[in-house]
């Protein structure tokens, strides 16, 4: 008896495993942030339209999305439209991170497209980015009011994405009033 | 034929060296670096090692680790330094907890598992063998009684 379920009884156990894989096929490229829970890493950035220097606990007290962008990423040209419209929404702000890009063409860029931060960060050898554990452009980070990274997108945020978590996680977040 | 085979040969060398812009002190310190950084992925082109990736990123990375070899860091620390930023991702050779004990362990519980299955069956056989031997001694004297696997 058992030597006729046991081979299909297998034969199921591994139609289950080869499905989930290819169910979770499209995530493949996306590896999970181990920063998500912890304190944004430390910084000190000039901005891009000044020589103001912001450290990261000058952003404490609300929560902000930082999003990694540079001119030469055509992902970001992507979701252009959909940061402007967060940052328009005034939910709260959008801090850029211009990552390894050459400020005259990021100031292009802003040009060509709009400028939907209140700063912009230039962090131009990617030191920061990989503080952040960034390893391409775009990628967006939620960090709360006490500084602590909640949410991490690699890739384009698409609008589904802002409205079914980044935007309901954003309402979630305490103190924001401040 | 022979020498445009050498020629290509050659550029391919060529290309490999083009990835090496780092200037490395003495070959320890360069062995050691390979060591360490053919252990860890490339983020970009995940099938990479750092060691043999081409990506800026990669090339970021490396400069990064060669950085913290110099200050004294140990490999450890420095696999430690990627994995907090990057996560368990970038190790190649995944570390022992307890999310990779399946991973560690699965070989050896499958080797069991063909043992005891191997194990099983040979000793129903041995079971069924003397069976078969009393039937042949009652049917005729066949010197042939030897149980048959």
């Amino acid at each position: 008896m058992l030597n006729r379920i046991l081979p299909v009884a297998v034969f199921m156990a591994l139609c289950v495993l080869l499905f989930v894989g290819l169910r979770m096929a499209d995530q493949k490229d996306i590896i999970p942030s181990p920063l998500i829970g912890k304190p944004a890493p430390e910084f000190a950035l000039s901005t891009l339209d000044g020589d103001q220097l912001i450290r990261r606990d000058d952003l404490l007290g609300q929560p902000y999305l930082l999003n990694v962008w540079a001119s030469w990423c055509p992902g970001c040209r992507v979701e252009h439209e959909q940061i402007t419209a967060i940052a328009e929404s005034g939910l709260l702000p959008v801090i850029g991170l211009n990552y390894k890009d050459a400020e005259d063409d990021a100031r292009r860029w802003l040009n060509q497209f709009g400028n939907p931060y209140q700063q912009i960060l230039v962090d131009a050898d990617g030191k920061v980015g990989i503080d952040f554990g960034v390893y391409g452009a775009p990628e967006t980070f939620l960090v709360d009011a006490d500084g602590i990274i909640r949410f991490k997108q690699v890739g384009i945020l698409d609008q589904r994405t802002w409205e079914t978590s980044l935007r309901p996680l954003i309402q979630s977040l305490p103190g924001d009033e401040s | 034929m022979r020498a445009l085979l050498w020629i290509a040969l050659l550029l391919c060398s060529l290309a490999a060296n083009a990835i090496d812009v780092i200037g490395f002190r003495d070959a320890a310190e360069e062995q050691r670096f390979r060591a360490l950084s053919a252990e860890l992925r490339c983020l970009v082109c995940q099938n990479q090692s750092l060691d043999d990736s081409s990506a800026p990123l990669a090339q970021d990375l490396r400069n990064e680790v060669l950085l913290l070899m110099r200050d004294g860091n140990s490999d450890e620390q420095i696999r430690q330094y990627l994995v907090d930023r990057y996560g368990d991702f970038v190790l190649y050779r995944p570390r022992f907890t307890a999310a990779t004990l399946l991973l560690w362990l699965g070989p050896v519980l499958l080797l069991l598992g063909g043992v005891l299955l191997v194990w099983r069956s040979v000793r129903r056989l041995q079971q069924q063998a003397p069976a078969a031997t009393q039937d042949d001694d009652h049917a005729t004297e066949s010197p042939d009684n030897s149980p048959r696997l």
